[in-house]
């Protein structure tokens, strides 16, 4: 009976490595997936290996190196302190990637706990937290991150704060909604109906089908979230000096604007070929796997 | 109608509300005495203890946070550490630069996004199409800050075009207009993709309308078909979309001041968070998070006009 249960109720998958070939094929079948990917992977990449593709470190200063102009010994010049921007670029990419990551598991995490909550809790208590959602969206993200910055001071903390409040309502939200609608639907109403408990009704029927759309949205997130670390670093108010952001190198190349304008366009162009990257790669994904999303855009 | 004007403002009044709290809660864990950051390190204890009574310090948490919200219903913001002045006239000072730039990045979004999204709809599948497809996803993706800095290098710096720094001489609106270019550019660019995109989809829907098919069969010229009675409905979700878009362009108007030193709320904000001057701070923020939510309770008061489904929704 339970071997027979299991054959109906599992169809035959086939094995991971092959879905997720295939996925590859189809985005880069698309010029822009393409391209994306390589842009992406051009990131990543550089970021893994950063010690080992600059001769340099990153942090090291070397006074009589002060404003080089681009050359094969240093492929993006030297900063005011004689440090390596090609390395800093690189060393960069590091702290932009794991904040990233970091920040958008921790969002959505207290997204898809939150949205559950609401979605699947009493009234009273989801139009509470919808109020709450729209109140923190009431702030322009930027005046957000300027006001916790008084709170928190600049710190990778506050960044990593910043991103989880502007992500965390828009989740919470898409995952509500389909709760919603799953709650009413027959096999959780049969679920309920066996005795299942809330947990597990929510951990096991609704949370699966929730998922698939809020990871394609999450993984449209990741340039914002590169943006809201570069732009707070860039303001002085994410990472702290000495280490490595592409905001702090855009901020250095900004003060030093007129005479070496190479340093601005260093923190410059990983900024924009990533945010491209991730973007294009996000598009294609989504128009590749679920096109109903195109909609929310 | 009245009904959902009703709800949608008592929701708006709620949001404040709410953002007020958190604001409230935000300035009072600060870590340190306000009291001794207002008066600097030279101030005596009964200075500092004089201020505390003044400032309201003394009184229990909800007194204090009952306090902070009725006045800043009224309009009363406090007053800022510095030169003691009001917050709320500092903050009305800066606004119109900061309005000023939104107004600008608006017309280049306006001006770029609909002629692009129009070109776009009509040359439908072409190579125009899909070039203007990647350039509206490339322009709303590149962050704002980023745009600024290239702009600068390239407009003010290499070419020497438009100046780089300030409002522009008062008084003369040639000199302030060119100093605008540049800086509202940063803030509306990523915006031209947001319109263009917008507008294309409508125009698609649009054009396969009865009405059209009618003037086609009339056989009314393409240009007149397309301008004059597809574009005229097809703009109409844009007018909403950016009642959010001028929202999200306080952000990167932050950016814009503070890369090409106008002055304005954003770099009044920043400036303010290096001099430790939280009254100013908080002002500032609580002013534009108002700001922001009226625009979209604008927006959203327009689209239930305009549209009797989503009335329903509230």
């Amino acid at each position: 009976m339970s071997a027979a249960n299991s054959d109906f109720t599992r169809p035959a998958r086939r094995p991971d490595f092959a879905r997720a070939f295939d996925a590859v094929r189809r985005i880069t079948a698309e010029p822009l997936g393409a391209l994306g990917i390589f842009l992406v992977a051009l990131m990543i990449g550089g970021a893994l290996f950063a010690d080992w593709l600059s001769a340099y470190e990153p942090g090291k200063i070397s006074p009589r190196d002060r404003f080089l102009v681009p050359s094969w010994q240093h492929l993006l010049g030297t900063d005011q302190l004689g440090r390596d921007l090609f390395s800093r670029v690189l060393h960069g990419g590091r702290i932009a990637l794991t904040v990233a990551l970091f920040s958008t598991a921790v969002s959505l995490l207290i997204g898809i706990v939150l949205g559950l909550i609401a979605g699947y809790g009493p009234r009273w208590l989801d139009n509470l937290l919808l109020l709450l959602f729209d109140s923190i969206k009431s702030f322009p993200t930027v005046m957000l991150a300027l006001a916790l910055v008084t709170l928190f001071g600049p710190s990778l903390t506050a960044v990593v704060i910043v991103v989880v409040l502007v992500n965390v309502p828009g989740y919470a939200r898409i995952i509500r909604t389909q709760t919603l609608a799953l709650k009413e639907s027959e096999f959780v109403t049969a679920a309920e109906s066996m005795g299942a408990g809330t947990v597990r009704i929510l951990r096991v029927h609704i949370l699966p089908n929730v998922l698939g759309p809020l990871l394609i949205l999450t993984s449209m997130d990741i340039p914002v979230v590169i943006a809201i670390e570069a732009g707070m670093s860039f303001l002085g108010l994410g990472v702290r000096p000495p280490t490595p952001s592409w905001g702090s190198i855009l901020n250095d190349g900004f003060t030093a604007i007129r005479d070496t304008p190479w340093i601005a366009i260093a923190g410059g162009l990983p900024i924009i070929l990533t945010t491209l990257g991730f973007t294009f790669l996000g598009e294609t994904m989504r128009d590749v796997f679920d096109p109903r999303l195109k909609r929310h855009a | 109608m009245l009904n959902y004007a009703v709800k949608r403002l008592l929701l708006a009044v709620a949001i404040v509300s709410v953002a007020m709290l958190l604001l409230f809660t935000m300035i009072y864990l600060i870590p340190g005495d306000p009291a001794a950051v207002a008066l600097g390190p030279r101030a005596t204890e009964a200075m500092r203890e004089a201020l505390i009574v003044k400032m309201g310090l003394d009184q229990p948490v909800w007194v204090q946070f009952w306090n902070f919200f009725t006045r800043a219903w009224m309009g009363d913001l406090g007053r800022e550490v510095l030169s003691e002045r009001p917050v709320a006239q500092v903050v009305m000072e800066n606004l119109p630069f900061t309005m000023a730039l939104i107004a600008g990045g608006m017309t280049w979004s306006v001006a770029l996004g609909i002629p692009l999204g129009c070109w776009a709809a009509v040359k439908r599948g072409s190579w125009a199409d899909r070039l203007v497809g990647v350039l509206s996803v490339a322009v709303i993706a590149v962050p704002s800050f980023v745009i600024a800095i290239y702009a600068l290098l390239i407009f003010a710096v290499a070419l020497r075009w438009l100046p780089a720094i300030g409002a522009g001489e008062p008084g003369n609106p040639g000199d302030q207009i060119t100093h605008l270019i540049l800086p509202s550019l940063a803030v509306g660019l990523g915006w031209v993709g947001y319109i263009a995109r917008m507008v294309r989809a409508s125009m698609l829907e649009v054009l396969e309308a009865q009405h059209i098919r009618t003037a086609r069969a009339f056989g009314l010229p393409d240009a007149m078909i397309t301008y004059r009675y597809a574009l005229t409905i097809a703009i109409l979700p844009t007018i909403t979309l950016l009642g959010v878009g001028i929202g999200q362009m306080l952000s990167s108007a932050v950016f814009a001041e503070i890369v090409f030193a106008r002055p304005g709320v954003g770099k009044l904000v920043y400036d303010a968070i290096l001099t430790r001057n939280y009254p100013l701070v908080s002002g500032a923020v609580l002013v534009t998070t108002v700001l922001f939510v009226l625009l979209n309770l604008a927006a959203d008061l327009l689209i239930g006009a305009l549209d009797p489904r989503v009335r329903s929704k509230l």
